[in-house]
């Protein structure tokens, strides 16, 4: 039997709950979420660190309060949601398969979807790590899930490779509950981590980063018993006779995460840079009435900004539901010099609301401008002191300043001084 | 002289700090606060976990309310450690009262039903 719904969210974390609220609040009452988890609230559930709601809700929370706070709203709005039920397929004219222990398999014909299936993380495979392949090799993520939710430590002597922010946090924890974390290695020559997250995840317990360093060696027979480190030249090759010996346990793997979205493999988006689909600006893929947000779109630092483009993907399905929403023409937003990417890619020219542009540099600058312009006229421009690839940016332009008319391509660079 | 990265915003100043708390390499007045703020009195928040006893595999999050002192972070852990509590627990239940003396409460922030 098939059921049908006007809108259907996959995923039941921040972005997906957050998208959820905003289209009810629209008016979209028959709602249905499906989290493949036990409990609502994503990723979020084994963040228990703070720092997290500084712009949704001025104050400092660690993830399980900030993701509390939306479950609460779900549960007021009586937003329907089914647990532990996985999403199998999901076909262009937006029928959605999935699967849980009382509903069996169950397919629903929904006007809208809302993916929002957060990201992956890049395992030791995906590096293609050198040696021996003992236990203890494990990603960050994973060790998070099994020491913060179930108490569980994975090691007492640990090297992690990548800087990423998992990473630094895990140093930090894994520090805090017993075992030593001997270093953290990067292989670019700058973090891929917050500065905050350098400061009081490695500076406060002195563990040191090795910039331009990586595994070129995994040695063990049951359990991992070393790893071999070396620098890296500017093509990141390893750079013979620097080899330093770590004794080891553990090795945490934090070297990336990629958008998940295995289900759009049957519908009509195509992927970008980020590895997720091209949206427009209500977050909409080339699919009609099919939106992503969050993780799954782009990797994000910071939950609060998961939040609002979960709002934002809401507010177009609602818009789409109620039939206010045409596929029109669209202008292309480009990424210009030092941008490796920006969201949205489109912008519909039957647009009436202001636009937030976000993007990434590629390396990391100081003292410079921001420029949107199409073709010779500047849109916007914005000064700015730093930035880095690891903090995403915005920049906010006028629908009004858009010559939505000529159909120009909009283009968003960085010019140094 | 001591050198710290600043954390306020993105731009990461490398500050330096001299004996007279003299502040360098602040771009911009936050920076010199943040400074002088970690040389004089430097106040961590602490997330860690408790077991729960009556839910299989199962810890619950908790953090000190407000910051506690740097340097007594290890001895704050080992207390947060020393703690087992049931189920259902619910966000802003005490767990330790004025850890330490310290006046800083340890409270869940995670809700298990």
């Amino acid at each position: 039997m098939m059921i049908e719904k006007e809108l259907v969210v996959i995923g039941g974390g921040s972005a997906g709950m957050a998208a959820a609220i905003q289209a009810y609040n629209e008016g979209i009452k028959d709602i249905l979420i499906l989290e493949k988890d036990d409990k609502l609230g994503g990723i979020l559930n084994q963040c228990i660190h703070n720092g997290f709601g500084l712009t949704e809700f001025k104050e400092e929370l660690t993830g399980p309060e900030y993701l509390s706070r939306f479950v609460q709203q779900i549960n007021e709005l009586h937003i329907e949601y089914k647990l532990s039920s996985t999403v199998i397929e999901l076909t262009k004219d937006l029928k959605v398969v999935y699967s849980n222990c009382q509903d069996g398999l169950s397919i629903i014909k929904a006007k809208a979807v809302v993916l929002a299936t957060g990201c992956y993380e890049r395992n030791a495979g995906a590096i293609l790590l050198a040696g021996d392949r003992p236990s203890g090799i494990i990603t960050a993520g994973t060790a998070q899930k099994y020491l913060n939710l179930q108490g569980y430590l994975v090691g007492k002597k640990v090297v992690i490779l990548g800087s990423g922010d998992i990473g630094l946090i895990m140093a930090r924890r894994m520090t805090l509950e017993g075992a030593k974390v001997l270093a953290v290695l990067e292989i670019m020559p700058y973090s891929n981590g917050l500065n905050r997250n350098i400061a009081q995840c490695l500076n406060d317990y002195d563990i040191p980063l090795y910039l331009s360093h990586s595994v070129s060696k995994v040695i063990g027979k049951e359990r991992l018993e070393k790893i071999i480190v070396s620098r890296v030249d500017e093509n990141l090759q390893f750079i013979p006779n620097t080899e330093i010996e770590f004794e080891c346990d553990t090795l945490l793997l934090s070297v990336g995460l990629i958008p998940n979205v295995g289900l759009l493999n049957n519908t009509t988006c195509s992927i970008s840079s980020t590895k997720g689909p091209y949206v427009n600006e209500h977050m909409e893929t080339q699919t009609p009435g099919l939106f992503c947000c969050g993780n799954c779109l782009h990797v994000h630092d910071l939950v609060d900004f998961v939040t609002q483009e979960g709002r934002t993907a809401g507010h177009g399905a609602a818009l789409y539901i109620k039939g206010l929403s045409k596929h029109s023409q669209t202008i292309i937003v480009k990424n210009g010099h030092n941008i490796s990417y920006v969201i949205p890619q489109y912008i519909k020219v039957e647009n009436t609301e202001p636009v937030e542009l976000k993007f990434r540099v590629k390396k990391p600058c100081k003292n410079v401008n921001v420029i949107v312009k199409q073709d010779d006229n500047v849109i916007k421009k914005l000064i700015k002191t730093a930035l880095i690839p690891s903090e995403m940016e915005i920049i906010k332009i006028n629908v009004n300043d858009i010559n939505l008319i000529n159909n120009s391509d909009i283009l968003v660079e960085i010019q140094e001084k | 002289m001591k050198e710290l990265t600043c954390i306020i915003c993105p731009r990461g100043c490398r500050l330096k700090i001299d004996d007279q708390l003299n502040v360098t390499g602040n771009f911009c007045m936050r920076g010199k606060q943040y400074a002088i703020n970690e040389l004089t009195h430097p106040m961590r928040t602490i997330t860690s976990t408790v077991r729960v006893c009556n839910r299989l595999d199962c810890v619950v999050a908790v953090k000190t309310v407000p910051e506690i002192p740097k340097d007594k972070i290890f001895a704050v852990m080992n207390e947060i450690n020393k703690v087992k509590i049931n189920a259902p627990c619910h966000i802003g239940q005490i767990v330790i009262k004025n850890v330490l003396n310290l006046n800083s409460d340890i409270i869940v922030c995670q809700n298990i039903e």
